[in-house]
């Protein structure tokens, strides 16, 4: 009846597991209370769940994102602590078993489910504003992306009550991941979790190549487009390309775990290492999916801040799309010590490297875009500065690590580690919330608190180098990533060290978290009435905020780079505000299928992980059924008649010309001599 | 899918003309093509490498049985062209015609997968079965995925005659018709590959 | 404020601790004690310091600039419009380049001469280079020696100023085999024969381990080289010798490789003939390895349950393994 599920599977031996069960369902039976007791649960259905308004699924992106990050964040203490304690034959108090669901479950967590739905989240909220769409090309599978991506997060969480997650680190390398070797339920939940979330991303990816293509607004060339438009162009061309090969690798895994196929076993003809070759082909464009977005943030918030068009807009571009297509002849790099001939390593070496060429040009862009500004220091551009520093030493380790030579000695060692959270927490981390900050008021109509912005930098930033300039050090000193404890007690210094680090990140994150309050709070003096609170360049600060669910009110004509900067120019330094006659918008209707699939899927994947036939086979047929009535519906869409537009514009044109003093701060002020 | 959509109001035509949703979504499914395109690269790619992983067991010239491969291509290939006349009629308003020739794409279709999977049972039944060897595991996943793709394209090519029946010829079947049209040829272009690179070179 | 904020105070912990433990000599990077350890030392230098062309010059301009063009300063310059010259994108493309053409010149040299398939020729004063394989097994390294025809597990040890070329297996899942003091590390991966060339230049004790995560005793996966005179290997040996255990291919062997965390030493003073081909041939064909993954398999007493390849194809072929004798070779990895 529960296949291999049993109530054996809750791990009732862990205190640490059973403390965070009871939280969680405490918690969450609080908020259902809650829900029921303010009667909202109609208010979320209609206005949220089954949205197909980009800019909600795009706030629901960074929820969920911000809740995992909680998750895998609680994990790296974890890890931090054990290793700070399991020094010199000291066990510490996480056993492997433990230890390595653990930092497999943090590498999946804070890739897939908090680095990939904050860029997907901010694409969401900003790409068609950007362009001037009144909606993303394709609604309701923007919807179902999000609850696919939703269903992998329940999976992954589901995996903490009810079995274990994998013992196999977070790319589950073959044979390791094989049934042979890790014949529990770990391996299946990172399978369907990843699976049917990947599926969700490449369906984003199409849907958000289709948008930026097809969508624009009339006058936005290719060329005229923010830069933060063309790096997720680029990152979704990479996640067409890239993420089936990871939906084929998983698949491959799954047939050899489910019928006893030999793709990547050791014996009968498996080959691991194309297991290795697969994983990486798609591993490392994923990492440029998630820095480019990142670098799209800065170049808005610099140039917004700087108060200064973008310097070298075009060789921005070009870059970008270098860096799009080399990503693709890189992923060797990361197994240099399979034992590759001297040529193939060599090649794959220089490759890597001519990738740094393109990333520094973008980085003396932004810093020619600050030269001749005049820069606010506002917490987005603290982001900024701290990027720009700490992403360039992550760039010279990585350039470090792509000369195989000096890779055989540094391979799997805390250098890899100290590497790539340089580059991920300094670029994608400080990217999302430079970018949450920028364009919360968007999203909120109102601004974040500066002050605990700012006491989150510092955390982050200081937190950062104490937690990961030790690994650097300990590398140097024969430490190697996964160890669940070492013999060296010369190590413990410096892993104490990193540990405080860990806690410092921890304050930043908390200050976020007080920052969302204090913001919340204090909502009606941060109100941002002109929808312009930065006085910005591009085309989503050119509606109010939060932006109407129809975008515009008429499809912007756009004629030249940043063309809403030139606007206000030309319109005395103010914001030119939208006028009559209004027509009829055409927009897509919310839908319940996609929350429906999310949660067939939900059950499709547990029935898997636990063969649970029976449940498999319903979900399935119920995945069928929910498809065709979708593909049944001819009511998907209707018009919004142009007297409510009419309404909707009189009340914010209305706000601005009552709240807005005539010597507020717009770029004629602002700007002064030039 | 949703912005299914009827851009004949003309006294605001002029707010979305330029955002043909017929069109971007014929398009999106030409990006859907090559993102699946990728996995069966993939899988081509795997399927080479695996080539001589035959653990002792059979090769592939041991198991192509060329003459019913040629028949299920032939039928695949005659699909196709059956296919382009539905597209043709569809173009001609001829809604009968359209279903008609769809049938009979069903059919071949259902054909080549009623032979496909006589194949693997016949291989199966040898013993030669996928979890028998790496090359094994890489043949029958190579083909049954493209098995299963066929498999969805006649589920689709049923709903759309049930579609027509009800809908007949609108905006909304119209670029689903040509939608699964390109699903269909590209289906057969990956048989073209397949055919040549398990079977063709397998039997050599 | 006289008070310094805990921050800074931890920072300035932080910088005095840092070049002292950077310049202590136990680091294993820096203070190599082979040829090839030193050769990538003075690579990765290298590669840093070319690095801080571009690197110290982005700091400086990060900080100056912000400094210089903050929105309070009214001396500053403003531009607002500026936003291209051909001049400074040709330089900030040049240098980057030549930095890179520089490091991939670099790159292409030392992946040819530090290759770890590569012999490394004895110098004069060097011996005639011998053989170790290494065979990573759940969770412990066995090292074979096979014209001394004894073998250890988790113990190794070689003369100094001999070439050693350690030839690198798995009979599990891959690992990764690395000495820190003396360079490179190459992935032991089951069914392919790898190898590293090596050498010791100073005696002394050089622990070594996996790198390369491999289950639960991962950690364990430790062992020392001891590096001695010829003498001192020698007599090595000979202790070695007078260990009473032996290990036969499959049946000791096969107990061997049954999962153990943190493995004691282990010596065994006779070897099957050919034992390191016969773990590498025993996944090439279906071979005796059905029967050892259903051991292992019971090992894992906690498991869940374990549904394993479908029963019965791993007899009819075992004889035919030995036709199929030729090894893989790694570089079949591209």
């Amino acid at each position: 009846m529960f296949g291999k599920l049993s109530l054996e599977a809750i791990p009732t031996h862990d205190p640490i597991i059973m403390t965070t069960i009871t939280g969680i369902v405490l918690g969450g039976l609080a908020l259902v209370a809650a829900i029921t007791y303010f009667k909202k649960w109609g208010y979320l259905w209609n206005e949220w769940v089954t949205s197909v308004d980009h800019k909600k699924l795009g706030i629901m992106y960074f929820i969920v994102a911000l809740v995992m990050l909680l998750r895998g964040f609680a994990d790296a203490i974890m890890m931090r602590s054990q290793l700070a304690m399991a020094s010199a034959g000291a066990e510490g108090f996480l056993p492997p078993s433990h230890y390595d669901q653990i930092f497999t479950a943090h590498g999946v967590i804070m890739i897939f489910f908090v680095a990939m739905p904050m860029v997907i989240g901010l694409m969401n909220l900003v790409v068609p504003l950007q362009i001037g769409a009144r909606d993303v090309a394709f609604p309701f599978l923007n919807n179902l992306s999000f609850w696919l991506f939703a269903a992998g997060v329940i999976l992954v969480n589901v995996s903490l009550f009810a079995g274990e997650f994998a013992k196999t680190g977070w790319l589950a390398y073959a044979p390791l991941s094989g049934l042979d070797y890790s014949p529990g339920v770990g391996v299946d939940y990172w399978i369907w979790a990843l699976q049917i979330s990947g599926i969700g991303t490449t369906l984003t990816g199409i849907n958000f190549f289709v948008t930026i293509l097809k969508m624009r607004t009339k006058g936005m060339t290719l060329f005229r487009m923010p830069i933060f438009t063309w790096t997720s162009l680029c990152a979704n061309v990479l996640i067409i390309a890239s993420f089936p090969i990871l939906t084929a690798t998983i698949a491959l895994l799954t047939l050899d775990r489910y019928l006893g196929m030999n793709f990547f076993t050791t014996d009968l003809g498996g080959n691991m290492m194309m297991y290795v070759n697969l994983i990486w082909a798609w591993g490392h464009p994923e990492v440029y999916i998630l820095i480019l977005p990142a670098f799209g943030v800065f170049s808005e918030v610099i140039a917004t801040f700087a108060r200064k068009r973008l310097f070298g807009y075009g060789t921005m571009v070009w870059a970008t799309v270098a860096i799009t297509v080399l990503s693709f002849i890189v992923w060797l790099h990361h197994f240099f010590t399979m034992g590759a001939g001297a040529n193939v390593n060599a090649f794959f070496g220089i490759m890597t490297m001519i990738i740094a060429i393109p990333t520094g040009v973008k980085i003396f862009n932004w810093l020619f875009t600050m030269y001749r500004g005049r820069i606010e220091f506002t917490s987005p551009v603290l982001w900024t500065l701290g990027f720009i520093i700490t992403f360039s030493l992550g760039g010279m380790t990585g350039v470090m690590l792509s000369i195989p030579a000096a890779n055989f000695v540094l391979h799997n060692s805390l250098f890899v580690i100290a590497h790539f959270h340089n580059v991920i927490i300094g670029g994608v981390v400080f990217g999302m919330l430079a970018g949450l900050t920028y364009w919360f008021p968007k999203a909120f109509g109102f601004t974040l608190n500066e002050k605990w912005g700012k006491r989150s930098f510092w955390c982050w930033l200081v937190g950062f180098y104490v937690a990961f300039v030790p690994l650097y050090v300990l590398s140097f000193f024969g430490a190697v990533r996964r160890m669940q404890s070492y013999d060296n007690g010369d190590w413990q210094p410096l892993m104490i060290v990193a540990w405080v680090g860990a806690l410092i990140i921890a304050a930043g994150i908390a200050c976020t978290l007080i920052q969302f309050y204090v913001s919340i709070r204090d909502r009606k003096q941060n109100q941002d009435v002109t929808g312009d609170p930065w006085d910005a360049r591009t085309l989503e600060w050119a509606t109010s905020s939060p932006a109407p669910f129809y975008n515009f009110a008429h499809l912007p004509d756009i004629n030249g780079i940043d063309d809403y900067w030139a606007k206000k120019e030309n319109n005395g330094g103010k914001p030119p505000l939208s006028e009559g006659p209004y027509q009829d918008i055409h927009m897509p209707k919310n839908t319940w299928e996609g929350p429906v699939l999310g949660g067939l899927s939900t059950a499709f994947g547990f029935a898997l992980v636990w063969h649970i036939w029976w449940l498999a086979i319903v979900s399935g047929i119920g995945m069928f059924v929910v498809f065709l009535a979708r593909v049944f519906r001819e009511d998907v869409d209707y018009y919004v008649p142009a007297a409510e537009v009419e309404r909707i514009e009189r009340e914010h044109r209305q706000r601005v010309e009552r709240d807005v003093q005539p010597s507020s701060s717009y770029a004629s002020q602002a700007g002064g001599q030039a | 899918m949703s912005t299914d959509t009827l851009s004949n109001h003309g006294d605001h035509a002029h707010e979305h003309d330029h955002h043909d949703a017929a069109g971007t979504k014929v398009f999106g499914f030409w990006v859907y093509l090559m993102s699946d395109l990728i996995i069966f690269g993939s899988l081509f790619a795997t399927y080479a490498v695996l080539l001589r992983g035959t653990a002792d067991g059979p090769t592939p010239a041991d198991i192509v049985d060329l003459p019913l491969i040629l028949i299920s291509t032939f039928l695949l290939l005659v699909s196709s062209f059956t296919y382009g006349m539905a597209v043709l009629a569809m173009n001609a308003d001829q809604v009968n015609k359209v279903k008609a020739w769809l049938a009979v794409t069903f059919l071949l279709g259902a054909g080549f997968i009623g032979l496909e999977l006589y194949e693997f049972h016949h291989l199966i039944h040898l013993g030669f079965g996928p979890d028998r060897s790496a090359f094994l595991s890489a043949f029958f996943t190579l083909v049954g995925t493209h098995g299963l793709h066929v498999t969805f394209g006649l589920i689709w090519i049923l709903v759309m005659l049930v579609q027509l029946q009800k809908k007949g010829l609108t905006d909304m079947t119209r670029p689903r018709i040509m939608c699964l049209s390109l699903f269909w040829h590209f289906l057969d272009i990956v048989w073209i590959c397949v055919f040549s690179f398990v079977y063709l070179m397998g039997a050599l | 404020m006289n008070r310094t904020p805990p921050l800074r105070k931890l920072g300035v912990l932080l910088l005095a601790v840092l070049p002292l433990v950077l310049a202590g000599c136990s680091s294993a990077l820096l203070d190599p004690k082979g040829q090839i350890g030193e050769e990538q030392r003075t690579l990765i230098l290298t590669s840093f310091g070319l690095m801080q062309i571009v690197v110290i010059p982005v700091i400086v301009m990060t900080l100056l600039f912000a400094w210089r063009y903050r929105r309070s300063n009214r001396e500053a310059s403003y531009r607002p419009d500026w936003h291209h010259s051909n001049l400074i994108e040709a330089v900030v493309w040049f240098i980057p380049c030549v930095i890179i053409v520089f490091l991939a010149v670099l790159t292409w040299y030392t992946s040819h001469s530090l290759d770890p398939h590569k012999p490394i020729e004895p110098t004069a004063e060097q011996q005639e280079p011998i053989e170790i394989q290494a065979v990573s097994l759940d969770w412990k390294w066995l090292f074979i020696y096979p014209e001394q025809g004894i073998a250890t597990v988790n113990e190794l040890a070689f003369p100094e100023d001999t070439p050693v070329r350690f030839r690198v297996t798995s009979g599990s899942v891959m690992n990764s085999f690395f000495i820190p003091r003396l360079g490179s590390q190459i992935y032991a991966m089951a069914g392919m024969d790898n190898d590293v060339h090596l050498v010791a230049e100073e005696p002394g004790v050089y622990p070594g381990r996996s790198t390369n995560y491999s289950g639960a005793g991962f950690s364990g996966m430790t062992f020392d080289a001891h590096v001695g005179s010829e003498e001192d290997f020698d007599a090595w040996v000979a202790k070695v010798r007078e260990s009473s255990e032996s290990l036969t291919y499959p049946a000791e062997y096969n107990e061997l490789a049954a999962p153990s965390e943190d493995n004691e030493i282990e010596y065994f003073s006779e070897v099957s003939p050919s034992l390191y081909e016969s773990i590498i041939k025993s996944f090439l064909a279906g071979g005796d390895h059905e029967e050892r993954m259903a051991e292992y398999a019971d090992s894992y007493a906690e498991g869940f349950g374990h549904g394993g390849h479908g029963a019965g194809h791993g007899d009819d072929h075992g004889a035919s393994a030995e036709s199929h004798g030729t090894s893989m070779s790694a570089e079949a990895a591209e």
